[in-house]
C-alpha cells in the first residue's frame, strides 16, 4: 500500500482528500514529491463531492447538479494521481504529536511520521438546539445530502428544511430534482436580508444568479419558501411527526417525516489544536480558529491549513487554498514554486473572501435563538445534558469559560468532543455569563478525535516513517 | 488599574488542597484570599483519576487519610454537591504470588490503621467480581474507599469557598511574594497588592519556586498522569481497580464511562500541559479489555493528562516553613492527593489558628529535604525572590 518516498525525509502529510486535499496533493506530486493522503471516506471527493458508495444509475449531473463538472475533474484529477503519492481512504487520523501521526486503517493503528502537515479537515454542520432536535428524522442538512449523495436515499416521504445559509436551499433544490417530497423551506433570516446577494453580483455573478433559479425553481415547483422563522418546535412522540414555529407573529404549523436542519457550517480543528496551532476569535464565523497567513501557514512551523477546516469558505476557497498551501510547503523547503500562480490563487481567495461576507449578511446565524432555549431542551446530545442543566451549572459554579463549563457540565465530553454541542455551548454560555462570544474560549481538543476500539492494535513502524 | 486587598490568609493555588483550606479557615472566622494563576481546580486536583483511597498510602500518611476519609461522606453538607462520591471499596489485584505476598505485608502493617483491609483469594475473587479476567491471583479489599469526580469536587470547594466569602481571585498568578514585619505582601497580576499575616503554599506543581524563595529548596519534579475514557457502558465495574506494583487502575463513573489510568503522558512545549502519548494510550487500553473482558468492544472517547507535582519521597510536603514564621507549605502529592486533600485543608486551618495540629504530620516536613538540598541562609532569599510564576 505505502511507496517509497523519493528523499529521505518523510513524506509530507495530507489529512483529508476533499477539494483542497486534492488540489495540494496535485501540486506537491507536480513538484516531485510523493505525499500521503489519510482520508476517513471510502473514495475522495470530501462531503461536497462525495462519491456514491457503488454505482447506482444516477450520473454526475444528478448527483452534484451544477457543480458535477468541478466534481468529475477533481475525481478525475486525483485518480490520476494514483501511484504518485500514498493513498489511505477510511483511515482515521486520531491523534498527532511531535511530527508523528497515529492513524486507524482496517482496526490497527499505524504511527506515521511526517514531514510538512497539510490540514484539509473540512467542516461539518453547526446547529442550536431546539425541542425534538433528537427526535429520529432530524438530520443536518450535510446529513441530508450525504444521505442522497452516498445513499441514494432520501431522509424522509415529506421533507421539510430549516435553517440558514446557502446549503439550505442547495439541499432543498437537490430533493426536490431527486424526486423527493419537500413540504416546505424555513428559513431563519427575513427576506430582507436576501437582498444582500445583490452586493455579490459583482463578485460571482453566476453563483447568486444559480442561487436566484434554485429558489425560483423551488417555488415553480410550489414549494413554500417561509423566511423570518423563529421559536421552531419539532414535534412527534418517537419520532418526526410535525414542525411548528413563529413567523410574523403568526404560529404555523406542517407535519412531515423528515427535516434538515443547519446553521451554515463549522470547521473541523481538532487536528490543528493537536499539531499546537495558535488559535484566534473569527467574528465573521463565531468561532475560534487556528490561526493562518494568506498562504496557508499556521503558527507551528511544518503545519499548514486549507479549506473549510480553517474557516468557511466553501468549496471553490477549498480548491485554491489546497493548491496555495501546498506552494507555500514547497517554497519553505526551498524547492521550486510557481510565485504567480501563488499571487494569484491568492487574489482569488481574497475576492472569495469578500464574497462571504456578503453570503453572511444573507444568510445570517440566529445568535439570538440562543434566549429561547428551553431548559428543558437538551444540548449536548452524546452526554444527554439538557440546556437548563448547562444554565444551572454556569450559575453553581460561577463559569465563564468553556473548558471550565465542559468540566463541571460534562457538555462536549461525550463521542462527538463537542463537535455538535460546543457552538451552541460557548453562545449559551457567552448569554448566562453576560459576556461576548469571543470572551468564553473554545474547548481544548484531545485525542482521539473520533473514537477508537479499546482493542486497537499498534502496529509496527511503517515504511512511510522510515 | 492597581487593587488592594488585606485579608488574614492569602493561600497560593487554588486546588483542593488550597481551596479545602480557603474554606476550613472561613469557618473559623479568618479572612481568605485564593489565588489561582488559572481557574480553580482546573490544575491536576480537577484532572487526576479520582480514586478516593487509603489503600495502598505509605503508614505515615494513613492518619491524615483517615481524617479526610471523615470528611468525603459530608461534601453534601460542605460544599453543597456529593460530587459523585461513592463508598464503593477499592480492590487492589495481585498478577502473581510476589505481589499477592505484598498485599499481606501491607494489610499486616497497617492492621492497627482501621482500614478494615480483606485478602481475597483466586476463588473468592471469581465468585465476587467475575467481571475480572483471568491472571489475577488474588486482591486486597478496601470496603470504605471509593472514588469521586474531581471535576466537580475540586471546582465545587472553590465555589462554596467563594459562597462562603472567600475572596477567589481566578487568572491571578503571583508574581512575588516577601515578608516584612508584619506580614506579607504578595505582588499578583491584575496590578493587585495583597497583604496577609498568613501565607499558604499550596501551588502544586508550582509550588518550588515560592519554598525557594524563602530559602527552602526543594526536589519537587512534575509528573503527568495518563487518562482514557470509554463510552458509557452497562453498569458492571461496583469497585474502584488498582494493581499493586502499579499498572493500570480503572473505575466506573455514575454516567457509565470507564475512566482507565496507567503510564505517563509526556509534556508539551509549554510544559505546564501534557498530552498522553498516543502509544502509552494504546497500551492502557489494551490493558483494561484484557483485564475486564466486558471492555472488548468498548471504544474509547477522550484521553487526557494533567500536571502534578511530585517528590522524590512520595511523600507530600505539610506544614511550617522552617524558615519563616506564619509561612506553611502543602504540596507535592505525588499522585495521590486526591483522597487526602480535603484533611489537609483542615490541618492547614488548624496550623494557622493554633501553630499545630494534632494530627500527625512531622513525616511531611520540608526540613527534611535540608541536608540533601544546597541551601542559602534561611530567610536571605525572603523578600528578594521576583520571579514570576506563570
Amino acid at each position: 500500500m505505502t511507496g517509497h518516498p523519493t528523499s529521505e525525509r518523510p513524506q509530507p502529510l495530507i489529512v483529508g482528500a476533499g477539494p483542497a486535499g486534492i488540489r495540494a496533493a496535485e501540486a506537491l506530486v507536480a513538484a516531485g514529491l510523493r505525499p500521503l493522503v489519510v482520508d476517513e471516506a471510502p473514495a475522495c471527493g470530501g462531503q461536497i463531492y462525495r462519491q456514491r458508495l457503488a454505482p447506482d444509475g444516477r450520473s454526475s449531473r444528478d448527483l452534484y447538479g451544477s457543480e458535477a463538472a468541478k466534481a468529475e475533474t477533481l475525481h478525475r484529477d486525483f485518480a490520476a494521481l494514483d501511484g504518485k503519492l500514498d493513498y489511505w481512504p477510511q483511515a482515521l487520523l486520531w491523534n498527532l504529536r511531535d511530527g508523528r501521526a497515529d492513524i486507524m486503517i482496517e482496526g490497527t493503528s499505524r504511527q506515521v511520521a511526517y514531514d510538512g502537515l497539510l490540514l484539509a479537515t473540512g467542516a461539518t454542520d453547526r446547529t442550536l438546539p431546539l425541542p425534538g432536535w433528537t427526535l429520529p428524522g432530524v438530520f443536518t442538512l450535510g446529513g441530508a445530502q450525504i444521505a442522497l449523495k452516498s445513499q441514494g436515499c432520501a431522509i424522509g416521504s415529506k421533507v421539510v428544511f430549516l435553517g440558514s445559509g446557502p446549503l439550505l436551499y442547495l439541499v432543498a433544490w437537490q430533493y426536490m430534482k431527486a424526486g423527493a417530497k419537500v413540504a416546505a423551506v424555513l428559513d431563519t433570516a427575513p427576506f430582507a436580508a436576501k437582498f444582500n446577494l445583490l452586493r455579490g453580483l459583482p463578485l460571482f455573478p453566476g453563483i447568486v444568479l444559480r442561487g436566484m433559479r434554485m429558489t425560483a425553481e423551488l417555488k415553480l415547483a410550489g414549494i413554500a419558501l417561509h423566511y423570518g422563522v423563529g421559536d421552531v418546535r419539532i414535534e412527534g412522540a418517537s419520532k418526526v411527526e410535525a414542525i411548528a414555529w413563529r413567523q410574523d407573529g403568526l404560529e404555523h404549523r406542517l407535519t412531515c417525516d423528515g427535516i434538515g436542519y443547519g446553521l451554515a457550517l463549522r470547521s473541523e480543528t481538532q487536528l490543528a489544536d493537536l499539531a499546537g496551532c495558535r488559535f484566534a476569535f473569527n467574528a465573521r464565523d463565531r468561532a475560534v480558529l487556528p490561526e493562518r497567513d494568506a498562504a496557508g501557514r499556521t503558527s507551528v512551523p511544518g503545519v499548514y491549513l486549507a479549506g473549510d477546516g480553517a474557516g468557511i469558505a466553501g468549496a471553490d476557497a477549498a480548491e485554491r487554498a489546497g493548491e496555495r498551501v501546498a506552494l507555500a510547503l514547497l517554497q519553505d523547503r526551498g524547492l521550486p514554486h510557481d510565485a504567480a500562480r501563488a499571487a494569484a490563487l491568492e487574489a482569488e481567495l481574497a475576492r472569495i473572501s469578500r464574497f462571504r461576507e456578503v453570503l453572511e449578511a444573507a444568510f445570517p446565524f440566529p445568535a439570538h435563538w440562543v434566549r429561547d432555549i428551553a431548559d428543558a431542551t437538551t444540548l449536548c446530545r452524546c452526554e444527554e445534558i439538557t440546556a437548563g442543566e448547562v444554565r444551572a451549572a454556569i450559575n453553581r459554579f460561577g463559569v465563564h469559560e468553556l473548558n471550565r463549563l465542559k468540566a463541571v457540565s460534562r457538555v462536549g465530553m461525550g463521542r462527538c468532543q463537542g463537535r455538535i454541542c460546543a457552538a451552541a455551548a460557548a453562545e449559551l454560555l457567552a448569554h448566562e455569563a453576560g459576556r461576548g462570544i469571543e470572551a468564553v474560549g473554545r474547548l481544548r481538543s484531545q485525542a482521539p478525535v473520533k473514537p477508537v476500539p479499546l482493542t486497537l492494535a499498534l502496529t509496527a513502524q511503517q515504511e512511510a516513517a522510515e | 488599574m492597581s487593587r488592594r486587598l488585606e485579608v488574614d490568609v492569602a493561600i497560593i493555588g487554588g486546588g483542593l488542597v488550597g481551596s479545602s483550606a480557603a474554606l476550613a479557615l472561613r469557618g473559623l472566622g479568618f479572612s481568605v484570599a485564593l489565588l489561582d494563576k488559572g481557574f480553580c481546580g482546573a490544575q491536576a486536583s480537577g484532572v487526576n483519576y479520582g480514586g478516593v483511597r487509603r489503600q495502598g498510602r505509605p503508614i505515615e500518611q494513613l492518619p491524615l487519610s483517615q481524617r479526610a476519609h471523615a470528611v468525603w461522606p459530608r461534601l453534601r453538607a460542605l460544599i453543597g454537591i456529593d460530587g459523585e462520591f461513592l463508598r464503593s471499596g477499592h480492590l487492589k489485584l495481585a498478577r502473581d504470588e510476589a505481589d499477592m505476598a505484598s498485599l499481606e505485608a501491607y494489610a499486616e502493617a497497617v492492621a492497627e490503621q482501621g482500614l478494615d483491609l480483606e485478602l481475597i483469594g483466586h476463588n473468592g475473587l471469581r465468585e465476587r467480581f467475575g467481571w475480572i479476567g483471568d491472571g489475577i491471583v488474588g486482591a486486597s479489599f478496601c470496603p470504605g474507599d471509593g472514588h469521586a469526580n474531581p471535576r466537580l469536587v475540586s471546582t465545587g470547594f472553590a465555589a462554596a469557598a467563594r459562597r462562603a466569602g472567600v475572596e477567589v481571585l481566578e487568572n491571578t498568578a503571583v508574581e512575588g511574594v516577601t515578608r516584612d514585619g508584619g506580614g506579607f505582601a504578595l505582588e499578583a497580576a491584575g496590578n493587585l497588592t495583597l497583604r496577609s499575616r498568613f501565607v499558604v503554599n499550596s501551588a502544586g506543581a508550582w509550588a518550588a519556586p515560592f519554598a525557594e524563595s524563602f530559602g527552602e529548596p526543594v526536589p519537587l519534579s512534575r509528573i503527568y498522569p495518563s487518562m482514557v475514557v470509554t463510552e458509557p457502558m452497562e453498569p458492571v465495574m461496583s469497585v474502584n481497580i488498582g494493581m499493586e506494583g502499579g499498572g493500570i487502575y480503572a473505575r466506573q463513573v455514575e454516567r457509565g464511562n470507564i475512566v482507565v489510568g496507567g503510564e505517563r503522558a509526556l509534556p508539551l512545549n509549554d510544559p505546564d500541559l501534557s498530552r498522553p502519548r498516543g502509544d502509552g494510550a494504546i497500551a492502557i487500553m489494551n490493558n483494561a479489555a484484557a483485564l475486564f473482558p466486558g471492555l472488548r468492544h468498548a471504544q474509547a472517547i477522550r484521553f487526557w493528562s494533567g500536571t502534578e507535582g511530585a517528590m522524590p519521597d512520595k511523600n507530600p510536603v505539610i506544614g511550617p516553613s522552617e524558615t519563616t514564621h506564619g509561612l506553611i507549605h502543602a504540596f507535592g502529592f505525588t499522585g495521590a492527593g486526591f483522597q487526602i486533600a480535603p484533611g489537609v485543608g483542615e490541618v492547614l486551618a488548624e496550623l494557622v489558628r493554633d501553630g499545630e495540629t494534632q494530627t500527625p504530620i512531622a513525616a511531611f516536613s520540608i526540613g527534611r529535604f535540608r541536608e540533601t538540598s544546597a541551601r542559602t541562609d534561611a530567610g536571605s532569599g525572603a523578600g528578594q525572590n521576583q520571579e514570576p510564576q506563570h
